[in-house]
């Protein structure tokens, strides 16, 4: 594995051992999960404990420890969202893409995630792809967005 | 922008940009909160900005912070004449020019219209806007959070300028507890009590925290504050961080709010180069700098203690008090954590004085600063209500007036849908039913009822809500959120899952509901945090004031908000028309029929997804629940 990217954040942040965390955010952006490689990587060059590391990749919810999908489909289940209807909104997503919460599509298109807020309970049911906002989503609605993010026929 | 040396300097610099303010001045203020902004508010700034630019127009327009009214975005405010348009788009705005600002003509498609279709055109007079008492939020909508410059010319930094050269820290905290300011985050504990404390608390350095792991579900006013105003929190936690004795500042701020941490990140490097945080500040010897924190997505470290924690890069979980932080927090240093907005008020309080705040709100807290609950409070009014977004109204106005006067009343009450009950303080706190909505709210008036202020979360719900699955919702996310230090609640919200569980698929235990109550006075009592101690409120909360919906579900399989899958099913009556619109909308093609036939819908393939019901013009689909499955169905 190249460390390139993991070392140039890590050296950000000056040896300062009460920034793993944010340490750890900032590779999950580079590779939209933690790898192991980059997470040991941290723990060489830091000088914390592997321990350490991986109370803090499991504590969090925001991290995941496997690869993600070159899409991530984020649904608000806040409270908002909840009483307009997000668990049906989820049901249609997992039924379409033919996989539950948490899991990635075969082919490694679309990964579907749960939030528990967005902060945008105005806009509720919403979903999220990619960091776009796809508010006030109807079940029926569901297929027209995801569509907007699918591999146009033919294309590899 | 230059530098200020002195206090004197800084008042100088704040005049100065005050008077370049021309309040006649044409301004086109677009909303440029996260609401807006999901809905096109970018675009439509672009669309502004070269239109204005290729007509060689002086009309200056503004990204704003948050306004409030996300669900009707993107907003468009026109200044000086305060004309409101809602949903508007990129193509609108070649019109808005033409007609609007240079005629002075109403465009009508672009209004704002309430339920009842009357017609507003001024943003002050919009029933959401008009009912508010609009402190906190003043400045949003009318600044750019990334221009330092707006808020120096509304006047912002002036009560810091006016703390470091008129006042000792002391005369500060004492300011801040006659005014009887109480902690916004949910607990409501007086702020300036826990700033004596923490000045009082032996050991260096002392920190100041801006608690913004906002992570109750349904609130997102510090999002909004942070947005649309940074430098006001920042410069409430100067002006306490002044008052403490600290030196050092965290803003712990969620990793699912971008914008907030890109404005807050550009205002503290604004607020460095104007000369009030670093090393001696306006040559007073204070010094004080800030530092952002990333959360990770945990409910738990909204919690003080998780929160300390987890900036001293350990795994979010509660420490057990006593030691409080004022003694013992981060680093093991006196440590004082307030909220977003408790912040955002302390300029206000400095400005416009002790007199001034305590005349908003209830009580009396000249003895005591627990008597009342004084200034306002912003809710995010959501779930089935007509006007959603944020407000900001005095303390001890009725849910009445908040839900019906500024929210519009219950959505889709045309269609029969009622009030059923509004769940306020977050997940841990508690459902209030229609009996109390002309009760005050205020911290001390919600917690009778067996609720709490909490971060100001206010969801509406209507009799289609099932309060069964409301409990089981909340109950589910805590259990997802327990750090699993302490067993009370670790475990007794699996147990508590389990029960709700079972009970929403139509298999509740007439012993179930006692059970229920033994285990929430169990974790009451033998939680380590605020978070085990409060969880069972929402299940406590809904068998106080439902206890009857609980009942039909264990025995007779009802569900009286028809929302619980196992136990409904979708039915076509004979209404139907036969517009097949049910038909082709329905996923899994479980409703057949001709055109202008009465169509059927087989259950064995039906998911109960509600699509048909959503669909049908007619009213021809009816939620069956209970006895009704086994009448019409025969089941």
């Amino acid at each position: 594995m190249d460390f390139t990217a993991v070392d140039k954040i890590i050296e950000g942040y000056h040896g300062d051992k009460t920034a793993i965390l944010a340490i750890l955010q900032d590779i999950q952006v580079v590779y939209n999960y933690l790898p192991r490689e980059a997470m040991m990587r941290v723990v060489e060059k830091m000088g914390v404990s592997q321990t350490q590391v991986s109370s803090l990749a499991t504590f969090f919810h925001a991290f995941s420890l496997k690869p993600r999908g070159k899409n991530i489909v984020t649904v608000c289940m806040g409270t908002a969202c909840h009483v307009r209807g997000a668990p049906r909104v989820l049901d249609e997503i997992e039924r379409q893409m033919g996989v539950k919460n948490q899991e990635t599509t075969a082919d490694g298109q679309f990964t579907v995630e749960t939030v528990n807020c967005v902060g945008a309970c105005a806009l509720g049911p919403l979903v999220m792809v990619n960091g776009n906002y796809h508010g006030n989503i109807a079940t029926s609605e569901v297929s027209e967005v995801l569509d907007q993010y699918r591999k146009p026929a033919g294309q590899a | 922008m230059e530098k200020a040396t002195t206090p004197q300097a800084l008042l100088g610099i704040i005049e100065n940009h005050e008077k370049a303010r021309d309040p006649k001045a044409v301004r086109v203020s677009v909303c440029g909160g996260t609401g807006c902004k999901a809905s096109g508010a970018t675009p439509l700034i672009e669309a502004f900005r070269s239109e204005i630019a290729t007509r060689k127009l002086d009309i200056e327009v503004i990204s704003t912070g948050c306004h409030g009214f996300c669900e009707r975005g993107p907003l468009v405010v026109l200044h000086p004449s305060g004309v409101f348009y809602q949903k508007v788009k990129p193509k609108d705005v070649g019109e808005i020019l033409d007609k609007t600002l240079a005629k002075g003509e109403i465009i009508p498609r672009l209004q704002y219209r309430d339920e009842n279709r009357q017609v507003y055109e001024k943003e002050k007079d919009v029933p959401f806007y008009k009912h508010q008492e609009r402190i906190v939020f003043a400045m949003n909508g009318h600044i750019d959070p990334t221009r330092l410059d707006h808020y120096l010319s509304m006047g912002g930094y002036r009560a810091l300028a006016k703390v470091l050269s008129t006042r000792t820290p002391e005369e500060v905290i004492d300011e801040v507890i006659r005014s009887g300011l109480r902690g916004r985050g949910g607990a409501g504990f007086p702020a300036g009590v826990k700033w004596k404390y923490t000045r009082a608390a032996a050991g260096t350095p002392k920190y100041v925290i801006c608690n913004a792991d906002e992570g109750d579900p349904g609130a997102f006013m510090d999002r909004s504050i942070l947005e649309g105003n940074p430098h006001l929190v920042l410069e409430g936690m100067i002006i306490g961080a002044f008052a403490i004795g600290s030196t050092e500042g965290y803003v712990y701020v969620r990793n699912e709010y971008p914008l907030a941490i890109e404005n807050l990140q550009l205002a503290i490097s604004q607020a460095r180069e104007l000369g009030i945080l670093g090393e001696n500040i306006l040559g007073t010897g204070f010094s004080f700098d800030v530092k952002i924190n990333r959360g990770g997505g945990a409910f738990v470290c909204g919690e003080a203690t998780a929160l300390v924690n987890s900036i001293e890069g350990k795994r979010g979980m509660p420490r057990t008090r006593p030691p409080r932080l004022a003694e013992k927090g981060l680093y093991g240093k006196p440590t004082n954590i307030n909220n977003v907005e408790t912040w955002a008020n302390v300029p206000y309080i400095i400005n416009r004085g002790v007199e001034w705040f305590t005349s908003i709100g209830t009580g009396d807290v000249s003895k005591n600063p627990w008597g009342g609950s004084k200034g306002t409070k912003i809710f995010s009014l959501v779930g089935k209500v007509n006007n959603t977004g944020l407000v900001e109204v005095p303390m001890g106005i009725s849910l009445r007036k908040i839900v019906f006067d500024i929210g519009g009343g219950i959505k889709d009450s045309k269609k029969g849908r009622t009030f059923k009950a509004v769940q306020t303080g977050g997940p841990s706190g508690g459902c209030i039913p229609a009996q109390y909505l002309d009760h005050p709210v205020d911290f001390d008036e919600l917690s009778k009822l067996g609720s709490m202020m909490g971060s100001g979360g206010m969801i509406v719900m209507d009799d289609h809500t099932c309060m069964v699955e409301v409990a089981r919702y909340f109950v589910d996310f805590l259990k997802e959120e327990s750090c699993g230090k302490c067993t009370p609640c670790r475990e007794g919200l699996r147990r508590m899952s389990e029960i709700l569980n079972r009970m929403v698929r139509g298999e509740g235990r007439h012993e179930d509901l006692e059970l229920l109550e033994d285990l929430g006075s169990l974790m009451e009592n033998a939680s380590v945090c605020g978070l085990g101690e409060s969880a069972a409120n929402p299940v406590l909360s809904t068998i106080k004031y439902f206890k009857s919906e609980y009942e039909h579900h264990i025995e007779s399989g009802l569900c009286d908000g028809r929302q619980c899958i196992d136990l409904i099913r979708y039915h076509i009556s004979d209404a139907c028309t036969g517009c097949t619109i049910c038909a082709k909308k329905c996923p899994t093609g479980a409703i057949t029929g001709e055109n202008k036939q009465l169509h059927k819908l087989d259950q064995a393939k039906c998911v109960r997804c509600g699509v048909c019901y959503d669909a049908c013009n007619f009213n021809a689909v009816s939620i069956l629940s209970g006895a009704e499955i086994r009448e019409k169905l025969g089941e």
